[in-house]
């Protein structure tokens, strides 16, 4: 290491791996992950999130789950919570949504109005 | 790097290491494994993070869950429902001592234990892997050496560190920026930056804790240190009992190494600088200065007269600054946040924060840090939770065996350098005893006494001799045999000592004696006078007696080692007080509390 630069680089390449030890305000995908989630198909959906974050080299957002929410025929459901604003709830989720909500909704704060709960038919 | 969603810190402190937590780690990877989660879940092994009585402690971020006294057993259920459903494990999560709150819905920082401490020096501690540089490097770590080297000059450094007040937290509360400023202005080719992590008071723990849990930050530290006054190598000199410290020390040195960030051309600056462990044999004396370079330089710790003070003459005989281990943990954050930042925490004359080992009849025992200036109320009953098993609380030993006892009625006095030595104890190291109505304080100077003249190098009368004769003056008053004219005795002799003693050590063994006679003298008194022990803690002055609740049972008489209880079936038995060793076997034998001890 011989300079600034070269610490920096260390410290942007390692920080996007631990900011969530870091009480700050992260964007917060909380996915549903009981019994009826996983069986839903959650889980291929959790791991397109963490593709996508780290694809787009995101650092403040994180990724968790949460038991039932109590509407599993909507399962897979998740929740995407930006800093200082109502939650928004995403029903039937599958991994090929999900670059469109990290990129409308996490990225660019427009939520993705027809995947979400208030779209239902049913 | 991979990313991961999920991390599970898991305490690798001394305390937590020693009731399993290794053998958690393992478990938890094992698990992983096993459920297909090792690539979105990572196990990182931290330092100490503070709450060594509710330990092992795991801490399962984003949700930030704090899971305490944690069982090789549990951890499958905390993979299994935790990390795969997202069900946090409701009866593993740490529940508040006094409020009897679970943490299940708080962060971390909103626990009883947590909400008034500040962190400075321990940062780090419970958040980074310590063996890990790049997460040192992620929280900041190496940018105020960075900012030193290239943007500042020794002199702004050393002018930083005196500004903002920081004091050495070693005990005897020197202005750390004075120091440099002395070593700064000696001449010479080479000097040296001491750290000193002989950390020698019986229940101090937080030099081995920051060491463990932070090693990066004493390198920084000492690195900007010694550009500050000159110097291109540095010792840490650290007792061989702090094996986990030692060796996540070393570790951190070879990646500093490795990274450019120790050896030559730092930053490609002119500045070299290279850090070289030498282990302690664990003699408590070494933690003096002058006796830590005599060992360090191979010869036999001894202290040595000052002046030559060792800015002027100390290592090899050259220029060297010694700090110990917490003092040199504030330093990058005054470099990189600022003198004023520094100085806005704690009081006008103590600023900073000051981390303490709370041991001894306390719920919460572990490690704090607080802001200077904080009432030693708030440390016992809100961070430490008060004392355990509804006791009274009696007194708190601050110093170790070179401080002093503070009284319930002087509980309000803020913890300050200045506030505690007017009451006769020390802020010390940071080590904190509390004691309940069952210590007896004669005992407890006793007891510290005992420490120093076994730790006493021998090398001048007063303390070799002087501690000696208090000892014994003190083990005759526990056993009974306390004279008039002891108590006064043992006072002229402690000044006596405090004044002629050549280092610290014997300067402040007499403190507890002292101390425990001005806020406790009625104990002394009543062990001479009454051959009483109000605490009931010395054995030689209880005495043990059967009441008229006895049944006859014949239980106590059967377990009686002595064979000193007689009396007949169904009728009240005696204890032949003549016989008696005072062993205590009687009484917890009776099941009709009838034996009752005095």
């Amino acid at each position: 290491m011989k300079s600034l630069a070269d610490l920096q680089a260390i410290r942007a390449k390692t920080l996007e791996n631990i900011n969530m030890r870091k009480d700050d305000n992260a964007a917060r995908v909380v996915i549903g992950m009981a019994t009826c989630g996983i069986a839903a198909g959650a889980r291929p959906v959790m791991l397109a999130f963490m593709e996508e974050i780290k694809k787009r080299n995101l650092q403040h957002v994180t990724v968790s789950q949460t038991g039932c929410i109590g509407m599993c025929r909507y399962e897979p459901m998740l929740d995407v919570i930006l800093p200082g604003q109502e939650k928004v709830t995403y029903i039937h989720v599958k991994p090929e949504m999900v670059p469109r909500i990290v990129s409308e909704h996490i990225v660019n704060g427009h939520p993705v109005e027809e995947y979400t709960i208030g779209a239902a038919k049913d | 790097m991979e990313l991961y969603r999920s991390h599970v810190l898991v305490c690798g402190g001394t305390g937590c290491s020693s009731s399993g937590s290794a053998k958690l780690i393992e478990r938890f990877e094992e698990q992983l494994q096993e459920k297909g989660l090792d690539k979105e879940v990572k196990v990182v092994r931290t330092g100490c993070f503070g709450l060594c009585e509710a330990g092992p402690v795991v801490i399962v971020y984003p949700e930030g869950t704090f899971y305490s006294r944690v069982k090789v057993e549990d951890v499958d259920e905390i993979v299994s429902e935790h990390l795969l459903k997202g069900r946090k494990v409701q009866h593993l999560v740490y529940v508040d001592h006094k409020t009897h709150e679970s943490s299940v819905q708080k962060s971390l920082n909103e626990i009883g234990f947590y909400k008034q401490q500040h962190r400075v020096a321990l940062r780090n501690c419970g958040v980074i892997d310590p063996e890990n540089i790049d997460e040192y490097i992620a929280f900041d770590g190496y940018q105020a050496l960075a900012k030193a080297l290239t943007e500042m000059t020794p002199e702004q450094v050393i002018q930083e560190v005196l500004d903002s007040g920081l004091r050495g937290r070693g005990g005897a509360g020197f202005p750390t920026g004075k120091k440099w400023q002395f070593a700064r202005a000696s001449k010479a080719e080479h000097k040296y930056f001491v750290c000193n992590a002989d950390e020698g008071d019986p229940g101090a723990f937080m030099d081995r804790s920051l060491l463990e849990g932070d090693p990066h930050a004493i390198i920084e530290a000492m690195a900007i240190g010694g550009y500050a006054i000159g110097a291109d190598e540095g010792w840490v000199y650290v007792r061989a009992e702090y094996p986990i410290a030692v060796k996540r020390l070393q570790k951190a040195i070879d990646q500093a190494r490795e990274y450019g960030l120790l050896g030559e051309h730092i930053f490609g600056t002119d500045f070299n600088f290279d850090i070289h462990i030498r282990l302690g044999a664990g003699a408590f004396v070494c933690g003096e200065e002058t006796a830590l370079m005599a060992s360090i330089e191979g010869k036999r710790g001894e202290p040595r007269p000052k002046p030559p003070f060792p800015a002027v003459k100390g290592l090899f005989e050259s220029p060297t600054n010694i700090n110990n281990v917490e003092t040199l943990g504030n330093i990058a954050q005054i470099i990189l946040k600022g003198a004023d930042w520094f100085k806005s925490i704690g009081t006008p004359a103590s600023t900073g924060t000051k981390v303490f080992a709370l041991g001894g009849k306390i719920n919460n025992t572990g490690l704090v840090e607080i802001p200077m200036g904080t009432p030693l109320r708030t440390i016992i009953e809100d961070i430490g939770g008060g004392i355990p098993n509804g006791k009274k609380f009696k007194a708190v030993q601050t110093g170790g065996p070179s401080g002093g006892c503070i009284p319930a009625s002087l509980l309000d006095i803020p913890v300050e350098y200045d506030t505690l030595t007017s009451v006769g104890a020390m802020m010390g190291s940071g080590g904190m005893i509390v004691m309940d109505e069952d210590n007896c304080m004669v005992d407890i100077a006793r007891f510290f006494l005992d420490f120093t003249v076994d730790e006493s190098c021998g090398k001048c009368t007063p303390c070799r001799v002087g501690t000696r004769r208090m000892l014994e003056i003190l083990q005759r008053i526990t056993e009974g045999k306390g004279e008039e004219g002891d108590i006064e005795k043992l006072q002229t002799l402690a000044e006596n000592i405090k004044n002629s003693a050549l280092c610290g050590l014997g300067q402040t063994a007499p403190n507890p004696v002292l101390s425990t006679i001005k806020f406790f003298r009625d104990e002394y008194e009543a062990h001479i006078r009454e051959k009483r022990c109000p605490a009931h803690h010395c054995q030689a002055l209880l005495s043990y007696t059967i009441t008229d609740k006895c049944k006859g049972c014949t239980a106590c008489a059967r377990k009686c080692p002595v064979n000193c209880i007689s009396g007949e079936v169904k009728k009240q038995h005696v204890i032949d007080q003549s016989k008696c060793i005072k062993c205590g076997t009687c009484m917890a034998t009776c099941k009709f509390g009838a034996i009752i001890k005095n």
